[in-house]
């Protein structure tokens, strides 16, 4: 049985949909046209899904409906509920979600290869369509345990220190080359414990390949994972010859990888190092050392509420543990009451501020902060010299100058924002004992021109905004 | 159509994919990743045609679960950028 084309206007329909894919993207090139983008993304699905079921006899409706029904009011719920901040681990799960689909479509595709086309005139299996299905499993079973892994990390269900197993990268790269060894196999013998075999190798080897990644890197594992789950998408998209899915696939393929690397560039770590893992095992123990008592001032609320009403520009740098106190809210008041003073507030955001590529930017969007006021690190990071209050909160190692300095540093190389260039600095931390994710000091605390916040970072802001209203 | 075709698109798609995936603003990148996850839950044609197919009872109980968790992220993953999209505001002047 040859693969039947189908007629021209189903061809037209799938293309149709993988054009509205690219134009949900491209849509975000702005937030003035992000919502329009998300609406062309919708119709682009919709058009995909009613195109599917008009041309197949849908011998189940009912039951079809009925999944749909179901995945799709736990989406909507979950979808409402979850917080900002949980942000990153909703998205690893569903990434998991999309690798099982891969998964369980691929083996219904073995399972039942007349009904996706793919049967030769000897009766098996297409020999290329064998190769897409197992790369197909393989790569959604590879996201889905690799998915898990990542979001009982990210939701602290799991330690986020990384687990070192003895002659790891030996395993894995055996297993890697036993499932494509397997898939080649697959192509000359089509029985089915070839394809099982590959599938319970891929779910192990993504199990294998997160857990010694450290929680630090969770956003490059999380981009990465984006990536794969464009890829299995496209694998499936090859045996059906369906020009939506290989579309979508290759965007989602190349946006994860695109957001890997943008991540792996602002750490200034090679993507390499990131999937060997190990980062932050070493990083504890080299922050355990003793270090030198140097002088450094403390400032109060009152101290800082004076030196920003004085001022004319103030650069407000937050960090993750702003999003841990909850304090974006209350330094967006802060902000509202400075401006109203006059003075001019902008935010820098980190592009690894938050916890996923864009994390901070969404943050402080839910805070009502304007997003004409949030820049970006190469857009923001000449005006510190010209700034008169650099205002860090929950940040550390993005403003640490180490890394344009000290070649031993862990951080070396890593672009930060040049904040020792402000008249003054403002730096709200719990404490001096704590250190950021690197566990590196930081020079910053001992300038001449910096005064430390010691106090939970809401109830700092809180303060300073009373004593701005004084 | 034949593999070349195919492949022809995809590469080309992967191309146009670069292109617009650099033109997203940084500030947009969490937003990115939520409709991504939404637009690669498309694997959801292959559910559909798993579980409309006469023939194998497994195969098809199989596409029924794809299908229901490919739903959950197009619904969760298009709600979920969309409430984020809303939040980002411009500046009152």
């Amino acid at each position: 049985m040859e693969h039947i084309a189908p007629p021209a206007w189903v061809m037209l329909a799938y293309l149709i949909s993988g054009v509205f894919f690219i134009l949900a993207l491209r849509g975000l090139s702005s937030p003035a046209t992000s919502q329009r983008g998300n609406h062309f993304g919708m119709a682009g699905m919709l058009i995909a899904v009613v195109t599917t079921l008009v041309t197949h006899d849908v011998a189940s409706l009912p039951e079809i409906m009925g999944a749909i029904a179901i995945g799709g009011g736990i989406g909507w719920v979950t979808a409402r509920k979850i917080a900002m901040t949980d942000m990153p681990q909703l998205v690893a799960a569903f990434h998991s979600l999309v690798g099982m689909a891969a998964v369980l479509v691929a083996a219904a595709a073995f399972l039942n290869p007349s009904a996706f086309g793919i049967v030769g005139e000897d009766g098996l299996i297409n020999p290329v369509s064998r190769v897409e299905m197992g790369l197909g499993i393989a790569i959604g079973a590879i996201t889905f345990s690799g998915s898990v892994i990542a979001f009982l990390k990210l939701a602290g269900k799991m330690s986020g220190a990384p687990i070192l197993l003895p002659l790891r990268h030996v395993i894995n790269l055996g297993t890697l080359a036993a499932i494509l060894g397997l898939i080649g196999y697959f192509t000359v013998d089509q029985s089915p414990w070839i394809f099982w075999t590959v599938t319970a190798l891929a779910f192990l080897i993504g199990f294998l390949l997160i857990i010694p990644i450290g929680g630090a890197d969770m956003p490059v594992v999380v981009s990465m994972l984006n990536s794969y789950s464009g890829w299995a998408a496209a694998a499936m998209g090859f045996t059906l010859h369906n020009t939506a899915m290989i579309i979508t696939g290759a965007l989602v393929g190349s946006s994860g990888a695109i957001l890997s690397y943008i991540m792996c560039k602002a750490m200034n770590r090679s993507f390499i190092s990131v999937i060997a893992g190990g980062f932050g095992a070493e990083a504890a123990v080299s922050g355990g050392e003793a270090k030198e008592q140097r002088p450094w001032k403390r400032g109060s609320a009152e101290d800082a509420a004076y030196m920003m009403q004085q001022a004319e520009s103030v650069i407000i740098v937050p960090g993750y543990g702003m999003a841990v106190a909850q304090a974006q809210h209350i330094l967006r008041e802060m902000a509202d009451v400075l401006k109203k003073q006059g003075v001019s507030v902008k935010y820098a955001i980190h592009p690894v501020a938050g916890r996923m590529p864009g994390h901070m930017n969404v943050l402080l969007a839910e805070a009502s902060v304007p997003y004409d006021e949030v820049f970006e690190l190469e857009d923001i990071n000449s005006e510190f010299a010209q700034a008169d209050v650099a205002f860090i909160i929950g940040a550390n190692d993005v403003v640490n100058p180490a890394a344009k300095t000290d070649k031993t540093s862990p951080i070396y190389g890593m672009p930060v924002f040049d904040v020792d260039k402000a008249k003054t600095v403002f730096f709200v931390k719990r404490s001096m004992g704590g250190v950021g994710y690197a566990g590196v000091d930081n020079d910053v605390f001992y300038m001449d021109q910096t005064m430390m916040l010691l106090a939970d970072a809401k109830k700092m802001c809180e303060d300073i905004v009373k004593a701005l209203q004084h | 159509m034949d593999f070349i075709s195919i492949l022809s698109i995809f590469v080309m798609a992967c191309f146009v994919g670069y292109y617009v995936v650099w033109s997203v603003t940084p500030a947009l990148h969490t937003p990115l990743m939520a409709v991504t996850n939404a637009i690669s839950s498309v694997i959801i044609v292959g559910a559909l045609i798993a579980a409309a197919a006469g023939g194998s009872p497994t195969a098809k109980w199989l596409g029924l679960i794809a299908v229901a968790l490919a739903s959950v992220n197009i619904f969760g993953g298009f709600a979920v950028t969309a409430r984020m999209l809303a939040m980002y505001k411009k500046k009152e002047r």
